[in-house]
């Protein structure tokens, strides 16, 4: 069985395709370019360089955010038109539980975030919990301070990962102190070989209604929500 | 000799530039055998305009499915498609995207030639799937985005002649309707309001320069919007429908003077009508009252369906771009500002 993933949601791009208890290539750049114009030739090159056809693959595996929405919307387009024109399953993973997995053997829980602005951040609580990755909270878009100060309350260590931990860490230390646990720079990345191997576990998506987890609304429809309850 | 065979050319067409979610397939570049469009306009309408990142969020939403449809309709196989013609600009970046990604996902995966099309070219294109194009001619092209004049000496040659200074003739449209407070999109709600009313107000005529094939409407705009605001501080009533009658005459009389003018100079046998403004029933009667009288130039005004975006009009691009060689490899990126 041969798995595709595809992971465009933030700066980091990865494509990885594996195969039975072997990651047969791995792709991962993290580059402040244009994933719609990379990430085409990048499969094709990954496929091509592992003598694979895109008619022998048996699953697309796709980051479903959250993250940047266009760079989700690219990776979740390519996947699901590949999907449902190869006729093959599609699962999606969330883009923090992929980047949680880097995770593995802290014996704790796993916070992976990426940077919202304005002092927020996209993240979630994570756990291994017999070797298999977990959620404890559900990914959310929230103010780093809040969280960090929910965190405390469970008094437990918490791993932080992500390449936009820098921007937080300080803030993170004041409030969580010796809680907190801060990864290498070399597991920030998410990685696309652990996002093909999740989506492994994962149930098929309906390839056709399957779309990004943006967590937020768009700006325009969150106002006009707002001003419907308003004259209400 | 062998025998030789002739095979169809098939295209399929894939068009996201801002609203609509658009499939289609043509044949020989000039028979529709599927033509899919899945509009937003609903909703659009509580924004009072298209929002682009709502609009990329409904084309996720839809862009398999539409593909599914128009390739049913069809009653095709991948290996009878000879080309995906997509448009690849102008319009809205995350809108585009979309429709530009799922046509590199199906080109690599069924190894299928990939060509992006210019939007603007689409809609000139909409004309050959009415009729075959006959050259030179020029081309009228009226859109919420664009207002511009196109000469064309062949098939797949196109030069800019005239175009906007500011507002497309669409935009002034829209605007001016939301001053009338009409809902989006106002283009044809003036329509409609001008053929109830009489061009009695007295508004200015943008001809710019003597010899210019430009357009400029924000000065019309301004000054429908200052004969409101100065009636209503002399306490006068000002009918709605004559302002959208004298707004409509000066827009149409400015666009039809220069296309008039463009066709004699550079001595067209055909002038095409394109793009959503060209659904305008005032633009097209006039258009056809001005060509009337020139039996050597052929006017040709599609349908309404065609004028407003569809994937064919893609497709039909595609079917020459395909003939000339033109092919675009996987790194194939939206472009918003694409240039003709
Ligand atoms: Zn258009």
């Amino acid at each position: 069985m041969k798995v595709l993933a595809i992971d465009t949601s933030n700066y980091v791009m990865g494509i990885a395709l594996i195969e039975e208890g072997k990651v047969l290539g791995e792709y991962i750049t993290n580059l402040q370019k244009n994933h719609s114009v990379r990430v085409m030739p990048c499969i094709e090159a990954l496929l091509n360089e592992c003598s694979v056809k895109p008619t022998e693959l048996d699953k697309i595996v796709v980051a479903k955010g959250p993250g940047s929405y266009t760079g989700v919307r690219i990776g979740v387009t390519i996947a699901k038109t590949l999907a449902w024109t190869l006729k093959i399953p599609l699962a999606g993973v969330s883009s923090l539980e992929t980047l949680a997995a880097n995770g593995r053997f802290f014996n704790g829980l796993i916070s992976p975030l990426f940077d919202a602005r304005r002092g927020q951040v996209y993240t979630g609580l994570y756990e291994f919990r017999d070797g298999v990755l977990r959620s404890v909270r559900e990914d959310q878009n929230i103010l780093l301070s809040d969280w960090a100060q929910s965190l405390k309350d469970l008094a437990k260590p918490v791993l932080f990962l992500g390449n936009d931990v820098p921007i937080h860490q300080d803030t993170v230390n004041d409030i969580l102190g010796d809680a907190s646990v801060f990864g290498s720079i070399s597991m920030y990345n998410p990685r696309p070989s652990e996002l093909a191997f999740l989506g492994l576990s994962k149930p098929d998506e309906d390839i056709h209604t399957f779309v990004p987890n943006y967590i937020r609304l768009a700006e325009a429809e969150s106002k006009w929500l707002e001003q419907q309850n308003n004259s209400l | 000799m062998g025998e030789f065979k002739m095979k169809d050319q098939i295209i399929l067409g894939i068009e996201t530039s801002c609203d609509e979610t658009a499939v289609a397939v043509v044949k020989n570049g000039r028979d529709i055998i599927a033509n899919v469009v899945a509009s937003q306009i609903e909703s659009h309408k509580r924004f009072g305009g298209v929002v682009p990142e709502i609009a990329s969020r409904h084309h996720v939403e839809e862009i398999t499915f539409v593909i599914e449809e128009a390739l049913r309709q069809a009653g095709i196989e991948y290996s009878n498609i000879d080309a995906i013609a997509v448009t690849e600009g102008p319009g809205l970046v995350g809108a585009l995207l979309i429709g530009v990604n799922a046509a590199k996902a199906l080109s690599f995966a069924h190894n299928i030639p990939l060509i992006g099309v210019h939007h603007i070219s689409g809609h000139i294109y909409a004309n050959r799937l009415v009729t075959e194009l006959k050259f030179p001619l020029i081309a009228l092209v009226v859109s919420g985005g664009h207002t511009e004049l196109v000469y064309m000496k062949e098939h797949a040659s196109f030069e800019v002649i005239g175009e906007t200074r500011d507002d497309a003739a669409g935009e002034a449209y829209d605007k001016v309707a939301r001053t009338l407070s009409m809902p989006y999109p106002g283009g044809p709600h003036i329509d409609r309001l001008a053929h109830e009313g009489e061009p009695v107000i007295k508004l200015p005529r943008s001809w710019l320069e003597e010899g210019s094939y430009d357009f400029s409407f924000s000065g019309l705009k301004s000054a429908v919007i200052n004969t409101l605001h100065n009636a209503e501080q002399r306490g006068e009533q000002i009918n709605p429908a004559d302002l959208a009658a004298s707004f409509q005459e000066s827009v149409i009389e400015v666009l039809v003077g220069k296309t008039l003018r463009a066709a004699r100079e550079y001595d067209v046998k055909q002038v095409l009508l394109a793009g959503g403004v060209a659904a305008n029933k005032g633009l097209r009667s006039a258009l056809t009252d001005a060509f009337a009288d020139i039996p050597a130039v052929e006017l040709i005004i599609p349908p309404l369906y065609l004028c407003t975006d569809n994937a064919a009009m893609i497709a039909a691009v595609g079917s020459v771009l395909y003939e000339k060689g033109k092919r675009s490899d996987l790194a194939l990126n939206a472009n918003p500002g694409l240039e003709m």
